[in-house]
């Protein structure tokens, strides 16, 4: 690949892993927690999302050069508030259920600080091809976000993923995990656990570069042996 | 009486931080200190009643009698936006401490969801004008109530030996998953 690939290749990745927006940023925190009782709602609030994200940040970076600084925040916000209109329309004719379970979730996205985000420190400043990959990087580490936080708070919560029941009968669903105390549980839980293995390889890898690069005797006299 | 019902079922049983999860972002950004969260949570309160007045006006007056609901988050959003900017001019020439107190948080309140939040759940519950107002000061005090008690927790807890993975957002998420637990104590208090 070519190093501009590359970037290009980076623009959409680094949304999904490396700056995942909820796990690494701490942004979309109030959908991430209200709607993920279920994987199947956690999805479809990321697809909505995401939609919003990549036609706003794609009309923003068209208009960028266009907007003046001072009322920019206000226009992004028009933007991004169309679009949310589009999105809940479609959604309440097209599956009226999904969208009457999500309630004002849906118009919430509006506010979403990972749309707003992603606007001011990536659209406004790259061109539409860029925005549009950077938006859906973001979007699909959303989704990943959404999607595992809402199938662990399914399985445990009524014993099935994406409606699917996988743990038996005999198995009493913990009720606390479809409340609202268990979306804060749970996310503390697997933010710390992410963490916990980042730190870890982060610590081995230190050990072997360590191990590679200073010599053997130095390592032993640092342990106090006679050399 | 229906009035202080709604103003304590906003509060406490239905918080909008720990039941709706709305305003996560200044919850978890915000709390920090004490002696920033409790101005961050009156500066969102008067915000909250301000848009409670300006936005049930707007969708009464203007929105119903033409026919165009369907504009409600674009002029929703337009006015809460309008709204900062403006108690902002305000603050700045009314008071100068009063501005350096809340100043930096005026610009944040914008994108937090529970007041654009607070304004959908006044249309979506059909709320007359004065039951909107009190919903909008009984959401504001508990939006403070919860992020003065999230930043007193946090003061104790920088003292605490917390695991270096679960240090800053994860600790903060699980001791809000702790406080949500507590304020389900509420929950038989009224039925609303």
């Amino acid at each position: 690949m070519s190093k501009k690939q590359v970037s290009l290749f980076n623009d959409y990745t680094k949304g999904v892993w490396d700056q995942n927006p909820v796990f690494k940023q701490v942004l979309g925190m109030c959908p991430a927690l209200a709607v993920t009782v279920s994987a199947m709602n956690g999805i479809a609030m990321a697809l909505a999302t995401t939609f919003v994200l990549v036609f706003s940040s794609f009309i923003i970076s068209l208009i960028r050069k266009l907007i003046p600084s001072q009322v920019r925040i206000a226009s992004y916000i028009v933007v991004i508030a169309t679009f949310v209109t589009i999105v809940d329309l479609v959604m309440r004719a097209q599956f009226p259920e999904l969208s009457k379970e999500l309630g004002p979730y849906i118009p919430l996205i509006v506010v979403n600080c990972l749309i707003l985000g992603r606007q001011e420190a990536f659209s406004s400043k790259n061109n539409p091809f860029r925005s549009v990959l950077d938006a859906l990087g973001m979007g699909t580490g959303f989704l990943i976000a959404l999607a595992s936080l809402g199938a662990i708070r399914e399985l445990f919560g009524s014993r099935s993923i994406l409606g699917v029941q996988l743990l038996p009968d005999a198995f009493e669903p913990w009720l606390i995990m479809i409340l609202p105390a268990g979306a804060f549980l749970t996310l503390g839980l697997m933010m710390g656990g992410l963490n916990a293995m980042i730190l870890r390889r982060k610590r081995r890898e230190e050990a072997d570069i360590l191990s590679k690069h200073i010599p053997k005797t130095y390592v032993a006299a640092s342990e106090g042996q006679e050399v | 009486m229906e009035l202080i019902l709604i103003f304590v079922s906003a509060a406490l049983v239905n918080n909008f931080v720990l039941a709706y999860f709305l305003g996560i972002c200044p919850f978890i950004g915000v709390s920090n200190k004490l002696s920033s969260a409790f101005p961050m949570g009156l500066a969102t309160t008067f915000v909250m009643v301000l848009t409670a007045i300006v936005t049930w006006l707007i969708y009464h007056l203007v929105l119903v009698p033409y026919n165009v609901e369907y504009l409600q988050y674009v002029s929703f959003i337009l006015v809460v936006a309008s709204l900062v900017q403006f108690v902002e001019m305000v603050i700045k020439k009314v008071s100068q401490p009063l501005y350096r107190a809340l100043g930096i948080f005026l610009p944040l309140i914008t994108t937090n969801c529970a007041i654009l939040g607070l304004a959908l759940f006044i249309v979506l519950k059909e709320y007359s004008f004065v039951e909107g107002i009190f919903y909008g000061v009984g959401a504001g005090a508990g939006f403070t109530l919860a992020i003065s008690l999230m930043a007193g927790i946090r003061e104790e807890l920088e003292l605490a030996d917390v695991p270096a993975a679960f240090r800053g957002a994860p600790i903060t998420l699980i001791v809000a998953g702790l406080l949500a637990l507590a304020f389900m104590g509420f929950a038989g208090m009224i039925t609303v």
